[in-house]
């Protein structure tokens, strides 16, 4: 059997911006790039959970939760979209199946711990990860992963075995894709533009409690004080180790989300010609610059280089900067005066 | 970060592929730039890699002197922790934390050890004597 869709596949930073892209691009949204999709998809975010581990570290990350960043980004754009889970392994083949049957490639949640693609190092039992599926050939499906300057395959066995990987976040065969053709105008980007930085302003300033937006930040900062003496020096270096793997998440090079986001205000400009947007965009430019230097001095830490109390509290200190920084970039946002 | 500031050093995933950075070009625009990944990141991926290597190392030892049964061993192996083994297996989690005792995984029937062995993605004969052969 073959089955080929009308597919093109482009490289994106991040997993979920990709398919987000790619996927609406299909269906005719030609005018979407990876940073509009993450900003309409309000997909910068922050939180820090305590009591939550993550391969016996600390629960950290920087964008917004898995799957929302498709669900905004399509509903804002009144784009019709199917989502589909299952219990059974024959009914997900099938109706993946049908789909490619019908020329529509779908986007669908995985596990990493057997991709098979992936190198070794990067398979842990993750299972928000994201691809697409556009065709199949033979026992092949052919696989647009967006975090790949490439397309590749995987067979049924393995693309079912990662479909159905178990653990937190299980993606149970979850399937989703755009379900029409659409034409979106710019007036309706324009609109989705507004939403999704006012929403992204309200994650990152306006959620109650210390662990999540900026504050988080600044809550992180001072945990990482603490750490040294908590933690003892080995445990505080993986927690930092962590810290960075989470912020820099496959292809989001150095300061992650925040320059998807610097150049997601830069694109804005373009819709709503509102000097502050560029202006704005600078100062995330600024703090990931910072997260970047953070990131350097925990590899301080955790190779070994460095240890001291001093250095930990420099390590806090960047935290503290960024959040201060981030908020009055997301304050800038709340004050913006919108034409349209 | 600037577009010649973009890091290039070499990483794992750089077997499979490059990944897309964005960064700002001389006028101050945001530009997207192919990089083959930077030090500080594959040392942080490292430093995780250690830790599970002597995480194995430690559960080996343990089972060795009989004082957990090797499912220890293969939870560590790969990378699992009971609430993943109890989704894979379809144990409950303190069904699984008894078979953790050597004394009650030695009754375990031929059965229930399959179910196991299909978590960790071996056989039997390999679950009972930690010795797998893979790549």
């Amino acid at each position: 059997m073959c089955m080929k869709t009308e597919f093109k596949h482009l490289q994106a930073a991040h997993c979920e911006n990709g398919v987000t892209t790619n996927l609406l691009r299909s269906v005719g949204v030609n005018k979407l790039t990876e940073p509009l999709a993450f900003g309409i998809g309000s997909g910068l975010f922050f939180i820090y959970i305590p009591l939550l581990k993550i391969n016996k570290g600390p629960a950290i990350a920087f964008r917004t939760m898995p799957g929302l960043i498709f669900k905004r980004t399509c509903k804002s754009l009144n784009v019709p979209v199917v989502r589909k889970k299952f219990s059974n392994k024959e009914a997900a083949s099938k109706f993946l199946d049908d789909c490619l049957q019908a020329g529509q490639p779908v986007g669908c949640q995985v596990g990493v711990y057997y991709l098979t693609y992936f190198p070794k190092e990067y398979r842990f039992h993750f299972n928000a990860h994201n691809l697409i599926v556009y065709g199949s050939q033979g026992d092949d499906y052919l696989i647009s992963d967006p975090v790949m300057e490439n397309v590749t395959t995987l067979t049924k066995y393995e693309l079912e075995r990662v479909r159905f990987a178990k653990g937190a976040l299980a993606p149970r065969g979850q399937i989703y894709y755009p379900a029409s053709h659409v034409n979106v105008t710019d007036d309706q980007l324009r609109k989705a533009i507004k939403t999704g930085i006012k929403r992204n302003v309200r994650d990152m300033i306006s959620i109650p409690g210390p662990i999540a937006g900026v504050k988080g930040i600044s809550y992180t900062g001072k945990k990482i004080k603490k750490w040294k003496d908590k933690l003892g020096s080995k445990t505080a270096g993986l927690y930092l180790a962590q810290l960075v793997r989470m912020q820099e998440e496959i292809g989001t090079g150095g300061g992650g989300f925040r320059y998807i986001y610097g150049a997601f205000l830069q694109e804005a400009y373009a819709y709503h010609p509102i000097d502050e947007l560029p202006e704005i965009s600078k100062l995330f430019t600024q703090s990931g610059d910072m997260w970047r230097s953070a990131a350097v001095q925990a590899a301080g830490i955790y190779k070994g280089r460095i240890g001291s109390q001093a250095d930990y509290d420099m390590m806090g200190d960047y935290l503290l900067e960024i959040a201060e920084i981030e908020r009055k970039a997301f304050l800038a946002l709340r004050n913006i005066k919108w034409n349209s | 970060m600037k577009k010649e500031e973009i890091p290039q050093d070499d990483g794992a995933l750089n077997k499979l592929t490059k990944e897309v950075v964005y960064a700002v070009d001389k006028d101050g625009n945001y530009t997207t730039e192919l990089s083959t990944g930077w030090n500080v990141k594959s040392k942080a991926l490292d430093v995780a890699w250690d830790d599970i290597a002597q995480r194995i190392e430690n559960a080996r030892q343990k089972v060795i002197n009989n004082q957990a049964s090797p499912i220890l061993y293969f939870i560590e192996l790969r990378l699992m922790d009971i609430g993943i083994v109890a989704a894979y297996t379809g144990f409950w989690k303190w069904t699984i934390k008894r078979h953790l005792n050597p004394s009650v995984f030695k009754k375990l029937t031929e059965k229930k050890l399959q179910r196991y062995a299909d978590a960790f993605n071996v056989s039997v004969e390999e679950l009972k004597t930690m010795n797998v052969h893979e790549d």
